[in-house]
């Protein structure tokens, strides 16, 4: 059963989430957004949405860069795991909370407002809970970590992490003795995985950096054109008398 | 290829365009998602069609056909041009229209024929055993079976059934009541044949065939004006609403014109910018009210008063203090003002009588034809009296007198407008006029000026051919004596100064109307300015909100007045424009052979709807007013204090109104009586109905033999809309649960009527069949026994006509009826033929007896110039003169499919015509055997056109019209040439070769022809006016002088009182009793005026269940209410509110608007209860609509016959259902209970 959850599921998650979100970009592309329910209310919306994912988006990348930068990278750097391991419990805690406040507010707004309810899907309630349920058990295992910091916990689950994306059969035995709450951290995880191409999650592939980097115009016109006008080959045009010739 | 792969595009360059200095940069992204939207919009074809739901808008559509799916609608914008310096018509439509596709799919469509299940488990049963016509008897004959699904009509149980089975029924209760009481028991009710004429036709075809009845709408639903026939002896006609541009001063009168009427309000906003001004009358601030340059707003009721004010005015200063020559010349031209009356004495004093006619005068002034109907003036040249031309006796019996030249006794004449010159007058004497304004209740402004109010009239001594001498007076002097206007002659109620207090001076009217006498004053003034200065460019608006008060014949002649005072009528850019629906049937004489089944059989059995419901509904039982309240205390001697059931019993007996039935014994059986009698059914009828042996249904509407048996309700929402009263209808006529709080005169130890028999206990339940067609379930087919699903507008072939504009538009199938719906047509079509196979088991070729009545248009309008009832031995009963005539009709019923669907050979025999004249139409027809083919198969229709589709009707339709034939208009106008000996054919000849055909108008709207069955001319130098042709062809109006009648002469007019105009306060109806609000002690609440006007979130007044648009309001009914009102009662907007009286209840959420007037509550019409409706506290029944707490009223003037412009016309004239002086009470309701438990849980348990 260990080796199925932490050895199979993650890359059955993984596929899923890789394979998903490529066919439902595909199949239907008018359904790739956010279902912002901003029109309908505003309130609450604000304080919550940016707590939420201010919090979401430290936490996030704060799991990415953690568990898959190899270990020997730290070692070179001369951060101890203990050291590592505040970081984590002291950044991961602040967003945490930041996000979980947040996430409860979207939550009892999504909930209670007659409006949002009716216009809500179960997936979008659905995934929201179980943001919220990963987040609390994230915070949750600051507790546990508080017991021993030395950093060695830590470093197991950075160990099975790479060794899934490194395709490690053994990958779930390091990560075989670790507390329950964890394991259940990493399941939960995963299934948002999972279930992250049938929710309103795809939004995160479509950030549009092009505004802040690539768009400096004002004004921008979708060519139908399928080149740039400077390379295309001009047509001869036909002799015209003067003052006669297509105006340019 | 692929929305990813297109992205991963990382080896293309990388170079982007730029322009104006890099603020702007061209991208070449992949573009294919703007595909969706592209195909979103894209379509299979663009079908024309229009909403056949009695909207004047009458507006082209284009319907958008995807995949066999009506997808949406949008305005067609191909209208034929106006003329130059005239804006154009398009774009013509509103929110309302645009959502009509929804219905089309909507859950709340009829998708299969419905039958009550109860029913259907009881004719089952009975079928089993018995042929179809013996099944349906022994079902009806069994009184546990009828009354388990009498009981259950409107509380659900509805099972899918076959056409096949459906119709059987159908054609089996047919032919069972056509043998039992008689065909004319079975009643179809379809409003506004103009909104969708063939499909109306579809039904009344079938219902004339059969002998059934077929029931007026326009009387009841009260927007025919009875002040427009008593005028001008016309229906109604009115101006395009293209002429509001040629207007110089508008006058909108209750009329809501960018609400009600959107599709044409581009021409009041146009005109504004022309520098037209433009005032507004409306109690509440409606959005016409913003276009206003001065707004009045009188308390509701009260029009009548400003009307009255505003023409004191207009005579003080155009007509005595300075006469303006253009209105004096009209005065004398066109209206009745020159004529003489007879002053008649009372205690001592005058009162106006009747006007003089040719046959008072010594050799009847030289006139053999018809001398008592030729009425008589002064020539100012020889100071003789003279009978002008032009009076109702020169249009029968004679040629090439009446019209409206100056003529009199082929001689020129001026007539003598008024005698107040010394040496045209012998001496002064006093007059007296009724005054109503005292018999205001509590809610309306009482004043103590006495009930009779003396005036001093120039008057001539005259000796008659009889010796006596008598006083006379001209209508001109008389009608300024009314207006209580001092001209020099003193008296009492006679005065020079706006500011006496004094009826009707602008002083006067401002403390009853609460408008400033300045705003009065200004705004007569400046319409009558204008008038002059325009000769007759100004023009009023008004909407039927005015005509739906007891007394609207008030409201609406004292604005006419004031038309008419000023020279507007018949001038374009002038006059009055009434726009209450599509009243204006514009090919009406080529449709009424198709609708009537005219080509088989005349004449059809027509029924004004206002009485028959009156009394097949019982409402006629709870009647609180008694004729002696509303009676004139100037009326001569008579019987007047009776109920107001009795004077229709009374108009009905002579012949004044029709009947529904019309005898008590079964017409078939009659003429079989009469036959073996050996005698003319005429005489026969006539004897028996003196000796008793027969008698009228009129006098014993209770008895089962008079009852309605069978009930057609098509293209109309009677019990959800129309039907005022609606508790009544549901306890007496249908026999189910219902909200009437109120006891009968009965139970009340009220007067009884003398006429009418009366039965202790009311019947419940008198239709044995109620069969409601329509395409969505109505509340009207939630309370029906069978309903049949019908296409929509966009699943028909069909045609609709307007009075805003002068196009005929064509609704059309762009798809197939959906589900098992079929259109109008074909379902009586398939009636018609299961009755023809069903029918013979118990009839075949009958005699039935069709009783008519006195006629509008017709000889018979000439029939009775004094009033003598027959039953109180005053007068012989000569059918057809002193009582309604009775002509013998063949009913081939074997056959009458093969009729139904061929076009019959009476046409050729008799000719085609309409309002009063007559033409042969032989090539027509032949034309239609070319057209539409000839019937081959043997029968009574060999050789006979066909009348197969839908279109072939349409075609028959505009064949056959003068508006559509242009061969056709040449040859009416020919006609009329004879009785007014003047050229009128000019009128149509430029068009003597168009012929419109169905494809054409389904290819472009096409304008009409210029046709004498209109009063105004379809023309590239006019607009479309009512009474162009009278005032500039010289065509006298159809009245008892010819010109406009501003006097009514009639001896019910006079007893009445409203032989001129005068104010006259909303009547008492008593219906917020003492005991009604029991329990109101604990309770806040408010007593307020019901009001019912039209709505912005319904389709036109008749769908309020579209979810669209009633996402736009509150999803729901509503009420509005005034803040002050709201206050008193405790209520905040939204709440859930309850208005009752003893009528019944009704459940709503209240509106909080500081734009009503407080002391009004505002319901707007044909809310539907299927809808968002919780149950009533007081009744425990759900919601009811808004005329839950009506009952209508009959008024007795409109049921005067007989007499010139007073003769009755099908939706011509007759009663009309007013509903506006009602009261309610108003409280916040405690408990909203919804009622979902089913409603025959108790009824099942006890099974």
């Amino acid at each position: 059963m260990h080796d199925f959850l932490f050895g199979i599921y993650p890359y059955i998650a993984l596929s899923v989430l890789i394979v998903g979100s490529i066919a439902r970009y595909e199949r239907d592309p008018f359904t790739w957004k956010t279902s912002s329910s901003q029109l309908l209310r505003r309130k609450q919306l604000i304080w919550g949405s940016i707590l939420f994912h201010v919090g979401v988006l430290i936490v996030f990348f704060g799991h990415l860069i953690g568990l898959l930068t190899p270990i020997w990278v730290f070692d070179a750097l001369g951060i101890s795991h203990g050291a590592k391991q505040i970081l984590a419990i002291v950044a991961g805690g602040i967003a945490g909370i930041m996000a979980l406040v947040g996430g409860g507010m979207l939550f009892h707004r999504r909930w209670t407002d007659p409006r949002i309810r009716k216009t809500s899907s179960f997936a979008d309630i659905a995934i929201l809970a179980l943001l919220l349920i990963q987040l609390a058990i994230g915070v949750g295992t600051i507790f546990v970590s508080l017991q021993h910091l030395d950093g060695h916990e830590m470093t197991t689950f950075m160990a099975w992490a790479q060794g899934i994306v490194t395709f490690d059969p053994n990958a779930p035995d390091y990560i075989a003795n670790a507390a329950l709450i964890f394991k259940l951290h990493l399941f939960i995880g995963l299934t948002i995985f999972l279930v992250f191409p049938f929710t309103r999650l795809v939004h995160m592939l479509s950030v549009p950096i092009r505004y802040v980097t690539l768009r400096p115009g004002y004004q921008i016109v979708r060519s139908r054109r399928s080149r740039p006008l400077s390379q295309r080959v001009q047509p001869q045009a036909p002799p015209t008398a003067p003052g006669t010739g297509p105006a340019e | 290829m692929s929305h990813l792969l297109d992205r991963l595009n990382f080896f293309q360059s990388k170079e982007l365009e730029q322009f104006s200095d890099g603020y702007g940069q061209v991208t070449r992204e992949n573009r294919d998602w703007e595909d969706t939207y592209r195909n979103r919009w894209r379509h299979d074809k663009i079908v024309r069609s229009t909403h056949g739901v009695n909207c004047t808008g009458s507006c082209s559509w284009k319907i958008y056909v995807k995949s066999g799916i009506v997808t949406w609608e949008t305005q067609q914008t191909d209208y034929p041009r106006t003329r130059a310096g005239l804006p154009n018509h398009e774009p013509r439509g509103c929110a309302r229209g645009a959502s009509y596709s929804w219905y089309l799919y909507s859950a709340n469509r009829v998708k299969n024929p419905l039958i009550r299940g109860k029913l259907l488990r009881g004719w089952r049963k009975m079928r089993e055993t018995m042929p179809p016509v013996a099944a349906w008897a022994a079902l009806q004959a069994d009184p546990i079976l009828r009354a388990r699904y009498v009981e259950t009509r409107g509380k659900g149980g509805f099972v899918r059934a076959t056409w096949d089975e459906a119709t059987e029924i159908i054609a089996a209760a047919n032919a069972h009541t056509t043998k039992t009481y008689g065909p004319d028991r079975v009643f179809g009710f379809s409003p506004i044949p103009a909104m969708s004429m063939v499909s109306y036709a579809a039904g009344t075809r079938y219902l004339s065939l059969l002998g059934g009845t077929c029931m007026s709408f326009y009387d009841w639903y009260c927007d025919l004006p009875p002040a427009s026939p008593q005028t001008w002896g016309e229906q109604t006609d009115v101006p395009e609403s293209a002429d509001w541009y040629n207007a110089g001063f508008l006058l909108l009168w209750g009329s809501n014109v960018p609400q009600t009427r959107t599709p044409d309000a581009h021409f009041y906003t146009e005109v504004r910018y022309r520098g037209t001004k433009s005032a507004v009358v409306s109690p509440d601030y409606s959005e016409a009210a913003k276009f206003g340059d001065i707004w009045l707003n009188p308390q509701a009721g009260t029009d009548a008063a400003l009307s009255m004010a505003m023409g004191h005015v207009i005579l003080r200063e155009y007509h005595l203090d300075r006469q303006a020559e253009y209105f004096e010349d009209y005065a004398r031209k066109y209206t009745d003002m020159p004529m003489l009356v007879r002053l008649d004495e009372r205690n001592g004093h005058f009162v106006a009588g009747r006007m003089l006619r040719a046959e008072d005068f010594d050799g009847q002034l030289g006139e053999t034809n018809n001398p008592d109907w030729k009425t008589v003036a002064h020539d100012t040249a020889t100071g003789r009296v003279v009978a002008p031309n032009g009076s109702i006796g020169f249009r029968w019996g004679e040629e090439g007198k009446w019209n409206l030249e100056e003529r009199a006794q082929g001689a020129d004449t001026n007539l003598r407008l008024s005698q107040i010159l010394e040496e045209d007058h012998d001496e002064v004497v006093a007059v007296d006029f009724p005054y109503f304004g005292g018999a205001a209740t509590d809610n309306f402004i009482k004043c103590d000026h006495p009930d009779v109010l003396t005036r001093n009239v120039p008057a001539r001594r005259i000796t008659l051919a009889d010796g006596s001498e008598i006083r006379v007076a001209t209508v001109f002097d008389l009608f300024c004596a009314n207006y209580g206007l001092d001209r020099g002659l003193g008296g009492d109620w006679a005065t020079t100064s706006y500011d006496t207090d004094m009826p009707y001076t602008p002083a006067w009217a401002e403390k009853i109307t609460g408008v400033p006498r300045e705003r009065i004053i200004a705004v007569a003034r400046e319409f009558a300015a204008n008038a002059e200065k325009t000769q007759g460019k100004s023009m009023v608006i008004l909407g039927a909100g005015l005509n739906h008060w007891y007394h609207m014949d008030m409201n609406y002649r004292g604005i006419i007045n004031m038309l008419v005072m000023c020279g507007c009528i018949g001038k374009e850019g002038g006059g009055w424009s009434h726009y209450v629906g599509q009243e204006k049937l514009r090919p009406q004489t080529g449709w009424q052979p198709l609708a009537f089944a005219l080509d088989w059989n005349r004449p059809p059995r027509h029924m004004n709807s206002t009485s028959a419901w009156y009394a097949h509904t019982d409402q006629w039982r709870y009647e609180t007013l008694r004729a002696g309240e509303i009676l004139s205390p100037t009326a001569p001697e008579g019987d007047w204090d009776i109920s107001l059931i009795d004077y229709n019993i009374r108009a009905e007996r002579m012949g004044w109104l029709p009947s529904a039935p019309q005898l008590k014994t079964n017409p078939l059986e009659v003429a079989k009586a009469a036959k073996k009698a050996g005698k003319e059914v005429r005489d026969f009828v006539a004897e028996q109905l003196k000796s008793g042996e027969l008698e009228m249904s009129c006098q014993d509407p209770d008895a089962p033999e008079n009852w309605p048996r069978n009930l057609f309700v098509w293209r109309s929402n009677l019990l959800g809309s129309s039907g005022k009263g609606h508790e009544y209808f549901l306890k007496h006529l249908l026999g189910t649960d219902h909200g009437v709080m109120g006891k009968d005169l009965g139970g009340e130890g009220g007067v009884m009527p003398v006429e009418a028999r009366w039965h202790d206990a009311a019947p419940r339940g008198k239709l044995d069949l109620l069969v409601t067609i329509d395409f969505r379930m109505s509340t009207t087919a939630v309370y029906s026994d069978i309903v049949l699903p019908t296409a929509s507008w966009y699943e028909k072939d069909d045609m609709n006509t307007s009075d805003m504009h002068p196009f005929i538009h064509p609704l059309q199938a762009a798809v197939d009826p959906a589900y098992e719906s079929r259109s109008d047509w074909e379902i009586f079509k398939s009636i018609a033929k299961k009755f023809s196979e069903v029918a013979p088991e118990v009839l075949g070729v009958e005699t039935d007896i069709v009783q008519v009545p006195l006629l509008h248009d017709t000889p018979g309008e000439l029939a009775q110039a004094q009033v003598k009832d027959w039953k109180k031995d005053e007068c012989d009963l000569i059918p057809g003169k002193t009582a309604p005539n009775y002509v013998a009709v063949e009913r081939d019923y074997p056959n009458l499919y093969k009729k139904f669907t061929s076009v019959g050979p009476l046409l050729e025999k008799l000719g085609n015509g309409g309002k009063g004249i007559t033409w042969k139409t032989d090539p027509e027809v032949q034309h239609l055997r070319d057209l539409n083919g000839t019937v081959l198969e043997d029968g009574p229709s060999k050789g006979q056109p066909k009348l197969d589709t839908a279109i072939d009707a349409a075609e028959m339709i505009l064949m056959l019209a003068p508006e559509t034939n242009g061969e056709v208009a040449v040859k009416a106008w020919q006609e009329l040439e004879k009785p007014t000996g003047r050229h009128h054919a000019h009128l149509a000849e430029g068009a003597h070769h168009t012929k419109i055909r169905f494809r054409d108008i389904a290819a472009q709207p096409r304008k009409i022809i210029s046709s004498p069955t209109w009063s105004g001319i379809e023309s590239e130098s006019v607009c479309y006016n009512a009474g162009y042709t009278n005032v500039h062809e010289l065509i006298p109006w159809r009245t008892l002088t010819g010109r406009q009648q501003l006097y009514q002469d009639h001896l019910w007019m006079r007893a009445f009182g409203e032989g001129f105009v005068g104010y006259r306060p909303p009547v008492d109806l008593k219906t917020v009793t003492a005991g009604i609000n029991d329990d109101a002690a604990d309770r806040p609440h408010v007593v307020l005026n019901f009001i019912t006007p039209h709505q912005k979130w319904g389709i036109h007044s008749t769908y309020t269940d579209n979810l669209l648009m009633l996402t736009l309001n509150r999803g729901g009914p509503v009420v509005w209410m005034s803040e002050v009102d709201a206050q008193k009662a405790g209520l905040v907007d939204n709440d859930w509110v309850e208005a009752f009286n003893i009528n019944g209840a009704l459940t709503a959420r209240v509106v909080v608007s500081q734009r009503i007037k407080e002391g009004t509550l505002f319901m707007y019409h044909a809310q539907e209860k299927i809808v968002n409706t919780p149950g009533s506290e007081k009744t425990g029944h759900r919601g009811g609509i808004h005329n839950s707490v009506t009952r209508t009223t009959l008024k007795p003037t409109h049921m005067i016959g007989g007499y010139a412009q007073l003769s009755y016309g099908f939706n011509y004239y007759g009663t009309v259902g007013s509903n506006r002086d009602e009261f309610v009470v108003v409280r916040k309701m405690k408990n909203v209970d919804w009622l979902d438990q089913p409603a025959t849980g108790k009824v099942e348990a006890a099974e």
